[in-house]
């Protein structure tokens, strides 16, 4: 599992990279949200991986905190989602308005020239 | 009920600014008096914690409060820390932003919906940042402050805003995303994302996972570096700084700090005298960004064409210099030198501001506001009628360019650190220390003298160059200036002037500062003795019914 979960996230790395340093504004925009999925994974992923086991423990008694995950990290990973959706609807608005603003989608708001 | 007074700072600008949304732009002149009212309230809040955090400490060295968030005890909960160090930054944060307010009621809040309530929310992002104790609290406080500044950078719109709003936010959102990295990698090593938790553990961590808390923290740093606009990590600064409007670049000075202040709690905390190990790391790395980054400052501030450029790099060199000095101070480099640095920030800061704010009025030809307007009118689709009470004729001040040509001359004082402001005593007291033996190699300490002068001569040219253009060369008429926007300027340069005269006060303010960063065991472990608040109330009650 360890194996599967770390080539997931790096794939999503490698691609997110890729396209954030492509000059189409929506291709950084979607290099960025394959990044954060794969920032959330790595998240996640440091809570330890452990099968069946449920991050919520039941209220009063005694309670072995052996044979519960750690909910910290996924607690995070929720934040984490949260805002990157928020800033990414964001960015969207912004992507939109430069591509209204300048009649074209490259980043700089002007095609480089291709002499 | 006063140690409540913690978390004011965070909760006055939220309350206020959630306030404003309900009501629309009509009632402008309510919401200027509501968020002049909160932000007046936030510097009296922050200089009570001033004094709060001078008056304490049994050996005079300062107390630092804690406040538990939902009353959890201290590395399960979150908790608000106020010691010297914040104090100083939130006086500075209300102290740029009541200008900023003044500057921004003439024109720039018509420009587009809810300035008010974005400029709230960015205080409450930028006072929640100085003020937490906790990583992952860091995290979502510098989320609030990036959100609000990019509402505030793109306010008014236009080409130039969009495209430098669009650099920014990518280069942010990139940055927030290796801080996410980074804090999680500290919390797989360490179990904490308690900064003081943290510091404890520091030495304590198994030789095999040191690498990676390591690895966890340079990361970290680097989404830090970015907001304080280090070298490799700046170019979209000047360009996002230059597009914003005069009031937001005038309180976009503080962001830069805010990645700085970042860098220096967290190295002094983790990597200070007590962390066995890992004692200095980062050292080297820091001094090297620093004074890369002031290099990089004076070759742009040389290069600049225009005034807004120019004020931008010199952000730059102001960052660097504390960024190296903070290298210096991980480094071994003593308390006196880190104390003059943290004189010389605040000084450097209120005299940037002041210049973004100079920049409008100065360039501003015939007919500069009605252009303006008459632009963003067009991006808003406003009606003629409502323009025609936008331009308030206002009160011309006489001899405007002599005023303005005053203030335009003590911030480049300030800023080439020429006697007698605040620059000139901050640069002689780093060069001092710099000067003495500090056990660093001489090498780096004559680098670092050498570039503070540097950059000085720099700054003077290059802000010289554009004076004698403005005020010397100029043959049309004087610009209109409204009175409402030379008093912010003449306010932050008054408030330089205290400090030039005030200069002892505030360096032996910052020298304690400096040595209570370098005894991290009374934030370390104060955060573990704060008891509960319903643990208080028990003993309190106990004691009452013996």
């Amino acid at each position: 599992m360890e194996l599967i979960l770390s080539i997931a996230i790096g794939v999503l790395a490698t691609s997110g990279i890729w396209l954030l340093l492509r000059p189409r504004s929506f291709q950084v925009i979607v290099g960025l949200c394959l990044l954060s999925y794969a920032v959330n994974l790595f998240i996640f992923s440091m809570g330890r991986l452990t099968p069946g086991r449920p991050a919520i423990m039941p209220k009063g008694g005694f309670v072995d905190p052996t044979i519960y995950a750690d909910p910290l990290p996924q607690a995070l990973v929720l934040t984490a989602i949260v805002i990157s959706f928020a800033t990414t609807a964001l960015f969207l608005v912004v992507l939109l308005a430069s591509r209204g603003l300048t009649g074209t989608d490259h980043v700089d708001g002007k095609e480089r020239d291709q002499s | 009920m006063s140690q409540h007074l913690i978390i004011a700072p965070i909760l006055i600008p939220f309350i206020v600014g959630a306030l404003m949304l309900l009501y629309d732009d009509r009632q402008r002149r309510a919401k200027f008096w509501l968020s002049m009212g909160s932000t007046v309230l936030q510097l009296l809040v922050a200089v009570a914690l001033v004094l709060r955090a001078k008056a304490g400490g049994a050996d005079g060295s300062g107390s630092i409060g804690f406040y538990l968030l939902g009353d959890w005890q201290a590395p399960f909960g979150i908790v608000l820390v106020i010691d010297r160090l914040s104090a100083m930054m939130l006086v500075l944060t209300s102290l740029l932003a009541i200008p900023s307010l003044i500057y921004a009621s003439t024109n720039v809040s018509r420009q587009g919906p809810h300035y008010y309530s974005l400029f709230q929310f960015l205080l409450v992002g930028l006072n929640g940042a100085f003020l937490t104790g906790d990583l992952f609290n860091l995290f979502v406080f510098f989320e609030v402050l990036l959100a609000a500044s990019y509402g505030l950078l793109l306010h008014g719109s236009g080409q130039l805003r969009v495209r430098a709003g669009m650099h920014y936010i990518a280069m942010n959102l990139t940055a927030s995303l290796l801080f996410l990295i980074g804090v999680s990698l500290i919390y797989g090593v360490t179990g904490t994302l308690n900064m003081a938790h943290l510091a404890n553990m520091i030495s304590s961590i198994a030789p095999e996972d040191r690498s990676f808390l390591h690895a966890g923290v340079a990361i970290l740093s680097v989404a830090f570096l970015v907001k304080a606009g280090s070298w490799p990590l700046s170019f979209w600064l000047p360009t996002a700084y230059m597009a914003g409007a005069a009031p937001v670049a005038a309180m976009f000075a503080i962001m830069t700090k805010v990645g700085v202040y970042s860098i220096l709690r967290l190295t002094m905390l983790v990597f200070g005298p007590s962390a066995g190990a890992s004692t200095g790391f980062g050292a080297g790395m820091l001094i090297l960004l620093g004074l890369a980054t002031v290099i990089f400052g004076l070759l742009g501030l040389l290069a600049s064409q225009t005034l807004g450029r120019m004020a931008a790099h010199s952000v730059l060199i102001s960052s660097g210099t504390v960024l190296a000095v903070t290298g210096f101070a991980v480094a071994g480099g003593g308390e006196a030198l880190l104390a003059a640095a943290l004189y010389y920030m605040i000084g450097s800061t209120l005299a940037t501001s002041a210049l973004f704010l100079l920049i409008e009025p100065m360039n501003r030809q015939d007919g500069g506001i009605a252009a303006m307007l008459a632009l963003t009118a067009d991006v808003y689709g406003v009606d003629d009628s409502e323009i025609d009470e936008v331009p308030d004729p206002g009160f011309s001040v006489p001899a405007t360019m002599t005023v303005l040509g005053i203030c335009f001359g003590l911030c480049l004082l300030v800023l080439a650190g020429m006697p007698p402001l605040p620059g000139f005593i901050g640069k002689v007291a780093m060069i001092q220390q710099l000067l003495q033996n500090n056990g660093l190699p001489p090498g780096l300490n004559w680098t670092l003298i050498g570039l503070l002068m540097l950059s000085g001569f720099a700054t003077l040219v290059g802000l010289a160059r554009i004076g004698i253009q403005t005020f010397w060369a100029q043959d049309d008429a004087p610009p209109r200036v409204l009175a409402l926007e030379i008093i912010p300027i003449a306010v932050l340069l008054l408030v330089v002037g205290l400090m030039t005269v005030k200069a002892e006060a505030t360096l032996r303010y910052t020298t304690s500062t400096a040595s209570a960063l370098h005894q991290t065991a009374s934030y370390a472990y104060g955060v573990f003795a704060t008891p509960r608040a319903a643990d208080r109330e028990t003993t309190k009650r106990r004691g009452a019914s013996e």
